[in-house]
C-alpha cells in the first residue's frame, strides 16, 4: 500500500504536468482554435462585443467558406500553390537524390566538409537575395509569372534536401550495393536497383518537406509577383485579402486554416527525421 | 577450407572494385554537379550581386548602373529608420530567445514522459511551426485587432483589464513590439521543443539509473546531469531559431508593416520597403547585407558543433 503522502505526492506532480501541457497547448494551438471558431460564425456575432466570443451566439454559418471560394481567387492559389509545389518537388528530387547519394558514399574528408556547405546555403534567408533577385526575374522576364517561383525555390529546397538524403543513404549498409556489383551491377546501376527502393521512406520525407517549404515561403513571393491570379496561398492570403479597411475576418481565417491544418498533420508524421536532419550529429 | 572459386571471386571484384574506384570519382563528380551548379547559380550569384548592388547606384527602374563605392551605405546609416530596424531586429531576436529556452525545455521535458494522447498534443504543439507562417500571423492579426481583440475581451472578463482598458495591441509601439515577439516565440517554440525532445530522448537510460543510484534529487539531476548533456542540442536549437527571427520579414511585414511610424521596421522589412516598394534597390541591398555577420557567425558556432560531433 503506498501512504497517502506519496500519492499527494504522485498527485501533485500529475497534475503539475498536465497543467504545463495545458498551458503550453493553449499558448500555441489557441490561434488556430480561433481560425476554426471564427470561420463558422455569422458577421454579426463576430462584431457584437457585448457577447462572450467563446460562444456561438448565433447558429454556426457555412457564408464565409462561400465567399471565400465564389468570390475570391482562393480556389486558384490553392491550385498555384500545389503546381508550384509539384514541380519544385520533382526538381528537387532530380538535383537532391544523385548529390546527397554521393555525398553519402563519396569518400575523404572534403565530403563531410562538402555536405556541410551545402546545407548552410539553405541558412541565406531569402531576405537577403530577394533584391538581386527581383532584378534577374524582370530581366528574364518571369514577373507575375510561377516560372519565376518554379525557378527560385528549388534554391533552397535543394540544399536542405540534399543534406537530409545523404543522412537516409549513409545509413543504408555498403554491403547491399557491393553485392549487387560483385553480381554485375555498375555503382549507378546498383543505386538506381538496389538503393533507391529501400530508400523509398527517405524520397518521401523529402517530398513532404520541399512541399512544405514551398508552401510556407512568403519573401519571393510577395517580391515576383503582383498579380492576383498568380498568387500562392500564403502570398495571396495576407496581400489581397488584407487590402483595404475592410477585413472580412470569417473568410480570411477560414483561409488560413484551410491551408494550414492538413499539410501540419502529413508534416506531423515525419518531423522526427526533419529534427534529424536539424540536429547534424549533435545528437548521437 | 576455403573454396578456390570463392578466392578468385574475392580477387576478382577486388581487381574489379579497383577499376572502379577510378570510375567512380567521375561517377560522383557527375552526379554532385547538378545541383552544385544550381545552387551555385541561385544563391551564390544573387549573393554576388547584392554584394555589387550595395555599391552601385542602381534603382529599380534603371538600365544601367554605376559604380559609386559606400555611397548607399552611407545613404542608408544616414537614415534614423535603419537604426531603429537594427536595433528591433536585436531586441526581437534576443528576447524570442530567451523565452524560447525557457519554454522549449520545459515543454520537451513534458512532453519526454509517456501519457495518452501525446502524439495529438505534439501534432497540435508543431502547428505554429508547420503552418505557413503568414497565414499564422493573420491569425494573431485577428487576436491582436483594434476592435475584437480575443485577449482584452478575455483579460476584461477575468478582471485583469480595467472596463476602460483597451490596449491597441499594434497600434502603440512599446505593445506593438510585445506582439511581434509573442508571435516569434509562438513559432519558434515548436522547432526548438523537437529538437531538445529528440536530445533528451539520446541520453542514455544508465546515465539517469546512475544519478539516481547515487541518490541526486530533481534539481541537482536536472542541472549536474540533463542541462550539461543537453547544452549542444539546445545550442543547436537556439542557433536555428536566433537565424529564422533574425531574417524574418513575414511577421512584420503582415502584423504592423513597421508601423507605426516605423517604429517596429526590422533589417528584413526596412529592406524590402527601401528595395522593392521605394525602388532604390542598392539601398535595400545595403541594408539586407547587415544580416549576413550574423548568418556568419552562426555557420561558425554550427560547424564546430559538428566537428565534435564528428570526433566523439
Amino acid at each position: 500500500m503506498r501512504s497517502p503522502a506519496a500519492r499527494a505526492k504522485r498527485f501533485a506532480k500529475a497534475s503539475g504536468h498536465a497543467g504545463l501541457l495545458v498551458f503550453f497547448v493553449t499558448f500555441l494551438a489557441f490561434p488556430f482554435y480561433w481560425m476554426l471558431m471564427t470561420t463558422f460564425k455569422t458577421t454579426i456575432d463576430l462584431h457584437d462585443v457585448t457577447k462572450n466570443p467563446f460562444l456561438f451566439n448565433e447558429p454556426p454559418t457555412l457564408e464565409h467558406l462561400k465567399v471565400l471560394f465564389e468570390d475570391t481567387q482562393y480556389l486558384q492559389w490553392l491550385i498555384n500553390t500545389g503546381a508550384v509545389g509539384l514541380a519544385v518537388v520533382a526538381i528537387t528530387l532530380v538535383l537532391a537524390v544523385p548529390a546527397g547519394y554521393a555525398l553519402a558514399r563519396m569518400t575523404g574528408a572534403w565530403a563531410q566538409t562538402l555536405g556541410i556547405a551545402i546545407f548552410l546555403t539553405y541558412l541565406v534567408p531569402p531576405t537577403i537575395l530577394f533584391i538581386p533577385f527581383s532584378r534577374i526575374i524582370a530581366t528574364l522576364g518571369l514577373q507575375d509569372s510561377l516560372w519565376s517561383l518554379v525557378l527560385v525555390y528549388p534554391s533552397f529546397t535543394v540544399p536542405f534536401c540534399t543534406w537530409l538524403l545523404m543522412g537516409f543513404f549513409k545509413a543504408i549498409p555498403r554491403d547491399l550495393e557491393d553485392a549487387a556489383m560483385i553480381d554485375g551491377l555498375s555503382r549507378f546501376g546498383a543505386f538506381v536497383k538496389v538503393v533507391m527502393p529501400v530508400s523509398l521512406a527517405g524520397l518521401l520525407t523529402v517530398v513532404i518537406f520541399a512541399f512544405t517549404l514551398v508552401t510556407q515561403e512568403f519573401v519571393y513571393g510577395v517580391t515576383f509577383i503582383t498579380a492576383a491570379s498568380s498568387y500562392t496561398v500564403s502570398v495571396g492570403v495576407p496581400t489581397f485579402l488584407v487590402r483595404g479597411d475592410v477585413y472580412f475576418w470569417g473568410s480570411m481565417m477560414a483561409a488560413c486554416l484551410i491551408a494550414s491544418v492538413p499539410i501540419a498533420i502529413i508534416y506531423n508524421f515525419f518531423v522526427d527525421r526533419f529534427v534529424a536532419g536539424f540536429t547534424v550529429g549533435a545528437v548521437k | 577450407m576455403r573454396q578456390p572459386g570463392a578466392a578468385a571471386k574475392i580477387a576478382a571484384s577486388r581487381g574489379f572494385r579497383g577499376r572502379l574506384a577510378d570510375n567512380e570519382r567521375w561517377l560522383w563528380r557527375l552526379m554532385l554537379a547538378p545541383a552544385i551548379l544550381y545552387i551555385v547559380l541561385l544563391v551564390g550569384f544573387p549573393f554576388f550581386l547584392s554584394l555589387y548592388y550595395s555599391v552601385s547606384d542602381v534603382t529599380v527602374g534603371s538600365r544601367e548602373m554605376n559604380f559609386v563605392g559606400l555611397e548607399s551605405f552611407r545613404r542608408v546609416i544616414d537614415n534614423r529608420t535603419f537604426w531603429t530596424a537594427l536595433k528591433n531586429t536585436l531586441i526581437i531576436t534576443i528576447v524570442t530567445q530567451i523565452f524560447v529556452l525557457f519554454f522549449a525545455n520545459i515543454l520537451a521535458m513534458a512532453l519526454s514522459v509517456d501519457f495518452r494522447g501525446k502524439w495529438f498534443v505534439r501534432l497540435l504543439i508543431l502547428l505554429p511551426w508547420v503552418a505557413p507562417i503568414s497565414l499564422g500571423s493573420i491569425g494573431w492579426l485577428w487576436i491582436y485587432d483594434s476592435i475584437y481583440s480575443i485577449i482584452n475581451w478575455t483579460a476584461q472578463a477575468l478582471r485583469i483589464l480595467g472596463p476602460n482598458d483597451w490596449p491597441i495591441w499594434l497600434g502603440q509601439p512599446n505593445l506593438a513590439m510585445a506582439s511581434i515577439i509573442i508571435v516569434q516565440i509562438w513559432r519558434i517554440v515548436p522547432l526548438a521543443t523537437v529538437i531538445i525532445l529528440a536530445g533528451l530522448t539520446s541520453i542514455p537510460q544508465d546515465i539517469h539509473d546512475a544519478a539516481q543510484v547515487d541518490g541526486a534529487g530533481f534539481w541537482r539531476h536536472l542541472f549536474q546531469i540533463t542541462f550539461p548533456l543537453l547544452l549542444p542540442i539546445t545550442l543547436v536549437a537556439v542557433l536555428f531559431g536566433a537565424i529564422f527571427t533574425f531574417t524574418d520579414l513575414i511577421v512584420v511585414f503582415v502584423l504592423t508593416r513597421g508601423g507605426p511610424y516605423d517604429t517596429t521596421q526590422v533589417l528584413a522589412s526596412w529592406a524590402f520597403f527601401t528595395g522593392i516598394q521605394g525602388g532604390d534597390l542598392a539601398g535595400g541591398a545595403a541594408v539586407s547585407l547587415f544580416l549576413f555577420p550574423v548568418l556568419v557567425a552562426v555557420a561558425i558556432v554550427f560547424l564546430r558543433l559538428a566537428r565534435r560531433a564528428e570526433v566523439t
